[in-house]
């Protein structure tokens, strides 16, 4: 039994100890449960896998460490009546909120970030990491490093103007239908159930084949695929803010649609809108990210982190992990704006039940 | 009856009404390209010659509409024309990978839907435990995963570190069935980790309002015990939700095919779907996409249908 084994053995001994001193039930249990998950792996997969257990035990443990610290940043910086909601955020929230901070800062500053330019080779294709690059080399020689922080600014960037422009027309449509009524709602309400019944993907590839793979057709397919989802659901939540009292007192001043929608219907629907934007930008970017695994994305040389990842699949073969880096960072970035909007979610609906 | 059959009558009808309209939006969409498909084949260098023999051939010079009427009436019977690049016939070309995306997604099917519902209604019995919270971080990772990291992380294990699969499912005639399974084990269980994903949360979300209902609590106070509770009052209701959750995934399968596909070189429709947008193959994206689009609209018909027939209010109706 080497050092290891008993030191980690004694540490989650002591820890359950602990919890259960100070009457933590649910850590007490995840403590003690790791203990005997660990016992019974300890003896099946010998210490390596114990090794395994315990740096992933670390990894979260510092996610949620940092997500604490980030979430008391938040709370301290933000104005008293947003802290205090912050402060009732769950600790994946914070860890969501924290994730998307470090993207923006990436996209922004990745020219001041990215030791190497996007498309300058610099070295052989698929050398090694070494001290110049701390990811090794793409399929031209180019620093994949530098190309997966410049795609942080390409990929979500592209993802967010299409998520946009969805939300642009689907919204303009859906408060124009709920206010309006009539046949401009039949129309557009028959319109979108159309375009919802072709699977998305499939209609983003019909799309693209005919208009070529240039950035502002992908914006455009894109916003027309998603606008319908956005116009039902601003049109149900519009739908029950049109028929309050308030709204009738507005019209008989004499206000027109225009004063309606801005002034009295949208500052009462924000809350589920803000939480669509964030659920639309995961379809959209995930969308997106299968659109230029496929070679429709952003052409070439622009660095795009899912061309990325089907341009660099041989490396997999050999047992390499690079290529999927750009993956988990398309997954990570979806995760994390996940969490936040559930939260989201939980408030607004939590709000209610009380 | 009478009212159910009319009912499912009359939403077949609205499903065979919007294919009809997704069939002039996919047709019509190749219509609005600059110039026309036989500029888009041969490129800006083709002679005049070569133009005007190839719209011949394809018959381009008749009016749209009725092009369109030919294109439909030939599509009812499985008849799409002829490829522009290769010049076979498209249905031979898709036939047969129309049938190995079938079996890959069935496959995919027969393993998750039983997996996912069993497991929904367990997370949604233990709601609020340990063991929900964290199948609610793990089908949010899942969720939340392009298909294709998905589906290169089974690779870089599962075929490359531990070589227990293939990482290619190359298909060939005479392969036995075991074998067959074999082969296409890695793709089919990355959709099965997609799908679970998806219908678990939504088998919990459907249970977990099941339970919130007033019956149900009705069935608690008066001392019936909790398997009883889901037996013989919640389950007979859920059947609705459920299978309404299962068709919404199988179509959603249908998306996540081509992703997959395309990963482990399968050779399926998404695939073929795939390299025709690349070589501007027009007859060929088009028969995929009216394919996936009527799979898709049937799904979501059968949903539709299997919501009437399990719903007892209109089973019996007054």
């Amino acid at each position: 039994m080497s050092l290891f084994v008993i030191l980690y053995f004694a540490a989650l001994i002591i820890a359950s100890c602990l919890a259960a001193f100070y009457n933590k039930q649910g850590a007490f249990m995840t403590l003690f449960s790791l203990t005997l998950v660990s016992f019974v792996l300890g003896i099946v997969g010998g210490a390596g896998t114990l090794q395994t257990v315990a740096i992933f035990a670390g990894v979260l443990a510092f996610a949620a460490g940092v997500s604490f610290c980030f979430r008391e940043f938040l709370v301290i910086i933000s104005p008293t009546n947003l802290g205090k909601e912050l402060k009732t955020a769950p600790l994946t929230a914070a860890f969501g909120m924290f994730v998307i901070f470090t993207y923006a800062i990436a996209a922004i500053f990745a020219p001041w970030i990215a030791p190497h330019g996007e498309s300058e080779v610099i070295s052989s294709a698929f050398a090694p990491p070494d001290e110049n690059m701390l990811l090794g080399a793409d399929q031209l020689g180019r620093d994949m490093f530098s190309r997966i922080i410049y795609g942080a600014r390409n990929s979500v960037g592209l993802a967010l103007s299409a998520t946009l422009a969805a939300f642009f027309i689907g919204a303009t449509a859906g408060l124009l239908a709920a206010t309006k009524g009539g046949w401009f709602d039949q129309i557009m309400g028959r319109f979108a159930d159309v375009i919802m019944s072709i699977p998305s993907l499939i209609f983003a590839l019909l799309m693209l084949s005919i208009f070529g793979p240039q950035v502002y057709v992908i914006i455009i397919a894109v916003a027309i695929i998603y606008a319908p989802r956005v116009f039902r659901l601003t049109r149900a939540v519009a739908g029950n803010v049109v028929v309050m009292d308030y709204i009738e007192a507005a019209k008989l001043r004499g206000e027109g649609t225009g004063y309606l929608i801005r002034r009295e219907i949208l500052p009462n629907s924000t809350a589920p809108l803000i939480a669509e934007f964030g659920l639309e930008f995961c379809f959209v970017f995930l969308l997106v990210a299968g659109l230029s695994f496929l070679g429709l994305g952003i052409q070439p040389p622009t660095a795009d982190w899912g061309s990325m990842v089907r341009e660099n699949a041989t490396l997999i073969s050999f047992g390499d992990y690079t290529p999927l880096i750009p993956a988990a960072a398309i997954a990570l970035l979806t995760v994390a704006v996940n969490f936040v909007v559930d939260w989201m979610l939980f408030r607004s609906s939590g709000l209610k039940e009380q | 009856m009478g009212d159910i059959l009319s009912l499912v009558l009359k939403r077949l009808g609205f499903g065979l009404i919007t294919l009809l309209i997704i069939s002039v939006i996919i047709f019509f969409m190749v219509e609005l390209l600059p110039g026309d498909i036989a500029q888009a084949v041969l490129g800006q260098g083709a002679t005049e010659e070569n133009l005007a023999a190839l719209r011949e051939q394809m018959g381009l010079n008749k009016p749209a509409f009725v092009r369109y009427f030919e294109w439909l009436g030939g599509a009812v019977v499985g008849d799409f024309g002829s490829s522009v690049v290769s010049g076979e016939r498209v249905s031979t070309l898709i036939t047969e990978r129309f049938i190995n995306t079938l079996f890959l997604a069935a496959y995919a099917a027969v393993i998750a839907v039983p997996f996912a519902i069993t497991l929904g209604v367990i997370v949604a019995l233990l709601r609020n435990t340990l063991f929900d919270r964290v199948a609610n971080v793990l089908t949010l990772t899942s969720i939340s995963s392009p298909e294709f990291f998905l589906g290169y992380i089974l690779i870089l294990y599962f075929a490359v570190k531990w070589q227990m699969f293939p990482a290619i499912s190359s298909l060939s005639d005479g392969m036995s069935f075991p074998e067959l399974l074999e082969r296409t084990f890695l793709p089919a269980l990355t959709l099965v980790l997609v799908v679970t994903a998806h219908m678990m949360r939504m088998t919990r979300a459907a249970i977990i309002n099941l339970l919130a209902s007033p019956y149900i609590e009705m069935a608690r106070l008066k001392g019936t015990p909790p398997w009883k509770v889901i037996v013989k009052h919640a389950l007979p209701n859920a059947w609705a939700p459920i299978i309404n959750v299962i068709a919404l995934n199988l179509a959603y399968l249908i998306t996540g095919v081509v992703l997959v596909e395309v990963v482990f070189v399968y050779p399926g429709i998404g695939q073929a779907l795939v390299d025709a947008v690349s070589k501007r193959d027009f007859p060929i994206v088009q028969a995929c996409c009216l394919i996936f689009a009527a799979t898709f609209i049937l799904l979501n018909l059968a949903a539709d249908v299997g919501a009437i027939l399990t719903n007892p209010r209109l089973r019996h109706p007054k």
